[in-house]
């Protein structure tokens, strides 16, 4: 290297003088992390390429890691055969779900935030509703939905996955409503406005990015969501989770479809996260760490 | 409203306090009846169900006493099940720390393309869990799954383990999966935590010559705890109810070698339509869970 010629009066030193001790140490963190992130994405690649092998490479021993002829076969089949209906539904429930729960969840949490309605314990116990598996509380449900002839319809769907997101969205946006200064709000109050005003001009506008982010984690929690699509669908309003699950047949595995199929299932959440970045932490800790 | 009564300040504060009488609870009703409905009338729907006698063959709404409830206490296959989940949060949580702490602390300084690196590691969080359970379900495969072949790079004589199917090896795998989605939860999270730790004090620890671990046990630790505790209680919870990353990979099998409490209580209700003693089931588990989730709520409530 050139360097080192011209730091050639050093005494001994094995590196060049610019590559000093703290960037050694840089570029080891970053080696090791370059082999962690190694580790974690390539299972992704893989579901990736299993998607996009043409059907000889799929069972193919060796397994092939770089497929030389890709095709996008199979997703054109999955749109032949009415598959990526499993998506539309996926996308209906969940948009739908999520701008009801955050309609509901955002005036809730603006009582919880301003009034501290019901003090702690109406929070506490709204929280708790998060914590209890689907499980335990799906078979009513399932009986409920018989009764109404909801099973494997939209509003069935739609209406428990508003329940079921509610807790999480009300005390999301307690917190961000809470970190708006209540000093704005009062002065609009005093100067005239009407609580509804109050919202509109000045809550809403200032919760935005929370409102945002809020929005898309719950999206993000509808689109994954399987047991309770499991229970609650048949076969008209399948998600696309519980489709994944229906190639694994007892026979035969059809894994190009269910990489192609988790492959369109996760394309809407990589953009999620590319937008949020910012809220990840407080999002997943449910608030608790504001990062 | 008249212009007088307008500028009036004493009407105006008592209208308005009149009015958010009314308000504050208008805004929360629509919620707390949803909530009410979906998350009270279950509860109090299985409690009745669970000390009757109903299932797929028989409406049987008479009251059978605390049956259902005696007879959980011989169900081995329950307290297998239970064995399973808890054999896996106790494996996979700490697992899922230890790693967590170590990539925080790998990316905590300066490096090139850090965010976009953060960005990346968090993809397996996101994706939903079916996903995950299946990719890994990709990857373990006997014969064209890429794990196996990776093993044979090492090997002498040819391997292929089967290791979704045998017990030896099953386990190992689902926590594979399990570990790989949810570390990335932990590393964002004391990833955070660690950047509010004051980098001065380490520095002068460093220069007192104070060793790694005594400055990570008493500088360190003290200020990310509330966030630790935070995280494990989460993850706690989740892994307590663990179903799809399992369901996509064994469906609790070989035979119930891998059922846990969640799946073990779908197959009773939804497999064998054992309503009344599904009911019982889930009673228990929700009498367990409300034990750990007063205890959890409490901290959240306070850390914020």
């Amino acid at each position: 290297m050139t360097a080192s010629d011209t730091s050639a009066p050093q005494p001994a030193s094995k590196w060049p003088r610019w590559f000093t001790r703290e960037r050694r140490r840089m570029a080891w963190r970053f080696l090791i992390a370059l082999v962690v992130l190694v580790f974690f994405l390539f299972p992704v690649y893989w579901l990736f390429i299993t998607s996009i092998k043409s059907a000889g490479d799929i069972f193919a021993r060796p397994p092939v890691w770089f497929p030389e002829q890709p095709s996008f076969r199979i997703f054109g089949v999955l749109f032949k055969d009415g598959d990526v209906w499993a998506i539309y539904n996926s996308l209906i429930i969940a948009s739908v779900s999520t701008v009801a729960a955050m309609i509901l969840g955002t005036a809730a949490a603006y009582s919880l935030a301003r009034f501290k309605t019901g003090g702690q314990n109406l929070a506490i116990w709204i929280i708790s509703q998060r914590m209890i598996p689907p499980i335990v509380i799906v078979f009513p449900i399932f009986l409920l939905f018989v009764w109404f002839g909801w099973i494997d319809s939209y509003v069935g769907l739609i209406l428990l996955y508003i329940a079921f997101n509610l807790p999480y969205v009300i005390w999301m946006m307690r917190g961000y409503i809470e970190d708006i200064p209540v000093e704005v709000e009062e002065s609009a109050l005093t100067d005239g406005c009407s609580r509804w005003q109050a919202l509109r001009k000045i809550v809403f506008p200032m919760a935005r990015t929370g409102i945002f982010a809020t929005a898309v984690f719950t999206f993000i929690f509808a689109w994954n969501e399987f047991v309770f699509a499991l229970i609650l669908t048949r076969t008209e309003v399948l998600t696309f989770p519980v489709l994944v699950t229906h190639y694994y047949g007892a026979q035969s595995t059809f894994w190009s479809k269910i990489a192609a199929l988790s492959v369109l299932g996760t394309l809407p959440v990589f953009f999620a996260v590319a937008t949020l970045q910012r809220f990840l932490v407080r999002g997943i800790t449910m608030g608790a760490v504001k990062g | 409203m008249t212009v007088a009564a307008g500028r009036d300040p004493n009407f105006t504060h008592r209208a308005s306090l009149f009015a958010d009488r009314h308000f504050k609870w208008l805004v929360i009703a629509p919620s707390i009846i949803v909530l009410l409905l979906i998350g009270l009338y279950p509860l109090v729907h299985t409690a009745i169900v669970s000390f009757q006698d109903i299932t797929m063959l028989a409406e049987d709404t008479s009251w059978s006493g605390g049956k259902h409830y005696a007879a959980l206490f011989s169900d081995t296959r329950l307290w297998e099940s239970m064995g399973h989940t808890f054999l896996i949060l106790a494996i996979a949580l700490p697992i899922e720390l230890v790693l967590g702490l170590l990539m925080a602390q790998l990316f905590l300084e300066k490096m090139p393309l850090k965010q976009v690196f953060v960005a990346l590691l968090i993809i397996p969080t996101v994706i939903s869990p079916i996903v995950a359970g299946s990719t890994w379900r990709l990857m373990f495969d006997n014969q064209y799954g890429p794990i196996n072949q990776i093993i044979n790079w090492f090997t002498t004589e040819h391997v292929a383990i089967l290791w979704l199917s045998r017990p030896e090896w099953v386990y190992p795998a689902i926590l594979v999966c399990e570990v790989w989605q949810w570390t990335p939860f932990m590393f964002l999270i004391l990833l955070a935590a660690l950047s509010n730790v004051d980098r001065s004090l380490i520095e002068a620890a460093e220069i007192d010559g104070a060793s790694f671990w005594k400055i990570f046990f008493k500088i360190t630790l003290p200020v990310i705890k509330p966030v630790l505790i935070i995280a494990i209680l989460i993850r706690a919870l989740d892994l307590f109810r663990i179903f799809d990353i399992i369901w996509a990979m064994t469906k609790g099998g070989p035979g119930t070698m891998t059922e846990t409490i969640s799946i073990y209580t779908y197959i009773r209700a939804f497999k064998e339509f054992e309503t009344s003693y599904a009911g019982a089931i889930a009673f228990l588990v929700i009498i367990l869970l409300s034990i750990i989730v007063i205890f959890a709520l409490k901290r959240v409530e306070i850390a914020r």
